[in-house]
């Protein structure tokens, strides 16, 4: 018996350049909320740019970006449909507000599913809201996408930065490659994360200042886009437009 | 899904050094909620030479739900739901958990003990040199 999702996934992706899955070893960290804000900062700056939450029991990005109302099309598969001018992708389209009880095979079987059936056409960046952990959807990622790059959020947390270490060093270990670690949530300088970063050999992309005001923006783009924690993430879209993954 | 069966087609045929392919059978989980015409349809589309007489057949599998909680093994019936349920499912198969229960104890966590998705059952041949 042979899988024939297995085989068109790699076509359906093939026309994004660059693919970056944001992640955590942790939740809570600001995953989801720089991904969204990363998406639309590389879409401001003339970019082509898809969003894929796979976050499939926790979605949040369309709450951060306030989507409602939107549907896939479907033509031979699905065209994930335009939300602030980025291709997003989400479980939503599908369970609504509803919550989804997924087990680690319902998890994998799901994100086989969406890739083997997710048309997105010509991408520069396509950004993927991982959840956290080093479960199934960092695996079946590792396992299903050619060219993957990994973007690392932790806060100063001792807490955060220890999962967040392991997903490093389990990277690194794979060969999979690390654009590099963010710290999220800073309230004072300190060089400790950057330290340790550096330690593990891998690149420290900044840190982004605790944001006061954020929280009030989620679901109001153009407000997010004016927030200070925003001007942090442009740093950020910055580095990535400044290498060739 | 069409651009999936004939890729790993095409694939298995190449693995197995067939020169033509003769017959395909697809197993198709009621889950899913395929539409057998549509499929065929889009098979005669997009088939490519190798396997431009093949005849592809399309078996129907009834899918097996049994609940973690209680045990309760039962068939999926798709006649129930209603049409945006029955597409989401369509879509991603692991929408059933959102909507479906089990009829006994009501919990979401079950297993798709068979007929989730589609398969490749078996691929026919034929090779030049034999």
């Amino acid at each position: 018996m042979a899988d024939p999702r297995l085989d068109v996934i790699g076509q359906w992706l093939a026309g994004a350049r660059q693919i970056v899955a944001v992640c955590s070893g942790k939740g809570g960290v600001g995953k989801s909320v720089i991904a969204a804000t990363l998406a639309l900062i590389l879409k401001r700056r003339g970019n082509r740019v898809g969003l894929l939450d796979l976050d499939f029991t926790s979605p949040s990005t369309h709450v951060i970006l306030g989507v409602e109302g939107l549907q896939p099309e479907e033509e031979r598969g699905i065209i994930p449909p335009l939300a602030h001018g980025l291709r997003y992708m989400s479980i939503v389209y599908y369970a609504v507000d509803k919550p989804a009880p997924l087990r680690g095979v319902d998890v994998s079987n799901a994100i086989i599913e969406l890739l083997s059936i997710t048309r997105w056409g010509e991408l520069d960046y396509l950004l993927i809201d991982m959840p956290p952990g080093i479960g199934d959807a960092t695996l079946d990622m590792i396992r299903l996408t050619r060219g993957i790059h990994f973007l690392l959020v932790t806060t100063p947390s001792r807490v955060a930065f220890e999962t967040v270490r392991k997903l490093l060093v389990l990277l690194q270990e794979l060969g999979v490659p690390v654009v590099g670690v963010i710290e999220n949530m800073v309230m004072r300088p300190s060089t400790h994360i950057r330290d340790q970063v550096e330690r593990l050999g891998a690149p420290y992309l900044g840190a982004i200042a605790f944001d006061p005001e954020l929280e009030e923006a989620l679901g109001d783009v153009e407000r997010l886009m004016e927030t200070k924690f925003a001007d942090g993430v442009g740093c950020v879209a910055s580095e990535l437009e400044g290498r060739a993954l | 899904m069409a651009e999936g069966v004939v890729s790993t087609t095409a694939r298995i045929a190449k693995e197995q050094g067939l020169d033509v392919v003769t017959e395909v059978v697809v197993r198709l989980g009621e889950l899913q909620h395929v539409d057998h015409e549509i499929l065929e349809f889009a098979l005669d589309q997009l088939r490519t030479p190798i396997m431009r007489d093949a005849k592809f057949i399309l078996e129907s599998i009834s899918t097996k739900l049994r609940c973690r909680v209680c045990g309760e093994q039962w068939l999926f019936s798709p006649e129930a739901l209603g049409e945006e349920i029955s597409e989401a499912i369509h879509f991603v198969p692991e929408m059933a958990h959102v909507y479906l229960k089990c009829p006994r104890c009501g919990s979401p966590d079950y297993e798709v003990v068979e007929g989730r998705g589609v398969w490749l059952a078996s691929i026919k041949g034929v090779k030049r040199d034999g």
